[in-house]
């Protein structure tokens, strides 16, 4: 009889000491917005990408966390005809995770779909300049471009150029089947979605088996949940003001990284105030940068003066020329025949810096004599009055896709500035191959917003991560949007 | 013994109003002035409730927002007397006809709405603000008024001097002008003041969720909501207008009790 108890017994210490030595292989990543859908291709929403970028889907190239672009599915590539037609040799023994053997063919299906004429790809213009995809045999596939384009390999890293199998596309909404190192498992709508390791990963393996995302848009529910250890890392915390807490913790690290982030007062270009760039002028010089970054993020945040990141090497520092000076910014309204005072209105999305820095912008503007009538807004209503409808004179948002200073070519774009000077310049960019050229032009239209103050430039957006502190190998920047888990691991 | 509720509910009240009136011509400090580097600041002698997270003086916040929530619970309770009370009334007039089925089955349609959830429906649709929070509230008030001035009414319809003025030719709306409403005075007064209390608690409600009155205008609802994710860094953020919505409540709810004890006849009478 006695022996009979032993036996659990040494199981159960056996099993104790197990977990007690054993690393984790599993992680719970916390993010605030859910993704609706997940394909990549198919949606602009940045949650999409922090699910399935890299760790679900691959293309040709991708980034790395540093913001290079690296090879991936493209192992290595030659380009011909002066920068007009890039051949890639393709990577051999890739399979998606159906087991479908993923070839040249599925390359040429991808952009085919994604430049189509009734494709919903968010971002269109990176293929813009794409003539034709050849397929030369199963492991080779040449790009033909309408002009020479020095920012191909850039465009293709993109997780809206990401390589989807014919066969499944149509269902990588709801059950993406991509080549990357982890498979889609279930999706949890309004709770969570887990991915699980892909054992048959062409290249290195990740190290966890399972990973899964959970989303919790409440910040104070997303502290509640990383003190509980409900959440093993919440890449971009949104809650500054608990970062100090949790960094002197010795159960969780803090890491402050750089985000693509420009945070703007958008203005609308075309409508009255703020069609007058007297009024933009003055508009610039009544916000204080130092003061909003404090109050609204609670220190962490780069003051920019244009709309680049300044972790780039093309930045130009400007903010010099929208310095505040609130004296000026009065002398600029009256001068605009504003010195009665003025009234717009101030719409602003639920995160943090925008509800917050928006009461610290509107007292600042309040200082010079402009009324901004705050209104608070949810996301869907946003999109529809202020992305959409265009029904707005300022906003504050976070521009988070990498150098997206090629919006300012487009009058469509919501703040609706139109200058044929950049987008002459844009499109010298596009067809531009030499490096030192493009950051000229890349420097000549930062300065061509910054002269014409199209916004308020506020500050890059830091990526604040919060981590247990045995975690190792999560992205400490955020060069676009992605929760890379490939490296990420525990440590004993 | 009546005074036992009345008084400490009145001195809250008061204490609640004058600090709202003396808000109109002075704060310790401007509440629209922001002044970050003093951010999140413990209570002291200079700011003697702290600091909020742009370093605004709550104490001045707080006499702000309390304007706010007065300002809105008073014109709701207003709105939701000035048509609940009339159409109580013409039901009680019309008892039984079809005139009071429709009124009183209106009622009876916004009453089976819980009434918050109106009250976001109105501001969600509507857009937010103060006007829209008011008018949120002031419709859920509709119903509690006009089935209580029926019900009242109604009682007295059968008494022996509305008989009296009937017989001496008085129509209707006589009666209910001169006879019934000045006998309900009292309940109505009650009511109201309870009716108050419910219109401050939403008013804070709505105001958390970001519905009711915007920035810059101070609200305790929207005070609460902001210091939510600061409160293990600065509690007294929460505390303070947490306090001033309970003992706002409170004293409007012992003033309604001790008011009806002192009103009511019959109560008196039982004592």
């Amino acid at each position: 009889m006695k022996q009979q108890y032993w036996v659990p017994a040494l199981m159960l210490m056996a099993g104790m000491a197990g977990s007690a030595f054993a690393a984790k292989t599993d992680i719970t990543i916390g993010m605030q917005l859910e993704p609706p859908n997940l394909d990549p291709t198919g949606g602009a929403a940045g949650a999409i990408d922090e699910v399935v970028y890299a760790n679900i889907f691959e293309g040709l190239t991708r980034f790395g966390s540093d913001g290079s672009v690296k090879p991936a599915l493209a192992a290595s590539w030659t380009i011909e005809n002066e920068g007009a037609r890039y051949v890639f040799a393709l990577q051999s023994g890739v399979t998606f995770h159906d087991g479908a053997v993923f070839s040249a063919e599925d390359v040429k299906f991808s952009i085919d779909r994604a430049m189509a004429e009734e494709s919903t790809n968010a971002q269109k213009a990176l293929f813009a300049n794409i003539d034709s995809v050849e397929v030369i045999d199963a492991s080779t596939v040449a790009v033909n471009l309408k002009q020479a384009d020095g920012s191909l390999l850039f465009n293709l890293a993109w997780g809206d150029a990401i390589v989807l199998d014919s066969a499944t596309a149509e269902n990588a909404a709801t059950l993406p089947v991509g080549t990357g190192p982890f498979a889609f498992d279930k999706w949890v709508q309004g709770d969570r979605i887990e991915i699980v390791k892909n054992d048959a990963y062409w290249g290195t393996p990740a190290k966890l088996d399972k990973a899964t995302f959970k989303f919790i848009s409440e910040p104070t529910a997303a502290y509640a949940a990383i003190l509980a250890g409900d959440l093993d890392a919440f890449p971009n915390y949104p809650a500054p003001e608990n970062l100090a807490q949790l960094d002197a913790d010795p159960r969780y690290s803090v890491v402050l990284g750089s985000t693509e982030g420009e945070t703007i007062l958008s203005t609308n270009n075309a409508v009255a105030p703020f069609d007058d760039v007297r009024v933009r002028k003055a508009l610039a010089h009544a916000i204080n940068r130092g003061e909003i970054i404090d109050g609204a993020m609670f220190g962490y945040g780069t003051p920019i003066g244009t709309h680049f990141a300044p972790h780039n090497p093309a930045y130009v520092d400007l903010t010099a020329q929208s310095n505040y000076d609130p004296e000026m910014a009065k002398a600029l309204l009256k001068e605009a025949g504003h010195e009665d005072g003025l009234t717009v209105s101030l719409k602003l999305p639920p995160p943090a810096y925008a509800r917050r820095g928006g009461e610290i912008i509107a007292a600042q503007l309040r200082d010079v004599g402009i009324t901004a009538e705050i209104e608070n807004l949810e996301w869907a209503q946003w999109l529809e009055q202020v992305f959409r409808g265009k029904d707005f004179n300022l906003t504050i948002v976070s521009h988070t896709e990498p150098m997206d200073i090629s919006v300012y070519a487009n009058p469509e774009y919501y703040f609706q500035y139109d200058n044929a000077d950049i987008q002459e310049l844009m499109e010298a960019f596009g067809a531009e191959t030499d490096q030192e050229k493009r950051t000229a032009m890349l420097q000549q239209a930062q300065q061509i917003i910054s002269d014409d103050y199209v916004n308020g430039y506020l500050f890059q957006l830091a990526k604040t991560g919060v981590a247990n502190s045995k975690i190792q190998g999560l992205w400490e920047n955020s060069p676009t949007q992605a929760n890379d888990l490939t490296a990420v691991y525990w440590e004993d | 013994m009546k005074l036992r509720s009345i008084v400490p509910g009145a001195v809250l009240i008061l204490i609640v109003l004058i600090a709202a009136l003396v808000s109109y011509v002075w704060t310790p400090f401007d509440v629209t002035t922001l002044d970050i580097r003093n951010k999140l600041q413990t209570p002291s002698a200079e700011h003697v409730f702290g600091t909020d997270h742009f370093g605004r003086d709550i104490l001045s916040m707080l006499m702000v927002g309390a304007r706010t929530s007065i300002a809105v619970a008073l014109v709701a309770v207003g709105i939701g007397m000035g048509v609940g009370v009339p159409l109580g009334l013409l039901a009680a007039a019309r008892r039984s006809s079809w005139v009071d089925e429709v009124v009183m089955r209106g009622n009876d349609l916004v009453f089976a709405f819980p009434a918050l959830l109106i009250a976001i429906m109105i501001t969600a649709v509507f857009g937010a603000g103060a006007v829209n929070a008011i008018i949120a509230i002031g419709i859920f008030n509709i119903p509690v008024f006009a089935r209580l001035t029926r019900g009242a009414a109604l009682s007295l319809w059968t008494r022996e001097f509305i008989l009296a003025a009937r017989v001496a030719g008085k129509g209707a709306l006589r009666i209910s002008v001169e006879h019934v409403l000045p006998n309900i005075t009292n309940i109505l007064i009650v009511q109201g003041t309870i009716q108050f209390s419910l219109g401050i608690l939403a008013e804070a409600g709505l105001s958390y969720v970001g519905l009711g009155a915007q920035p810059p205008i101070p609200s305790w609802g929207r005070m609460l909501a902001d210091s939510q994710t600061l409160i293990t860094l600065a509690p007294h953020l929460a505390l303070f207008p947490g306090l001033a919505i309970v003992f706002t409540v409170l004293g409007l709810n012992l003033l309604g009790d001790g008011l009806r004890d002192w009103l009511d006849p019959r109560l008196r009478r039982e004592r």
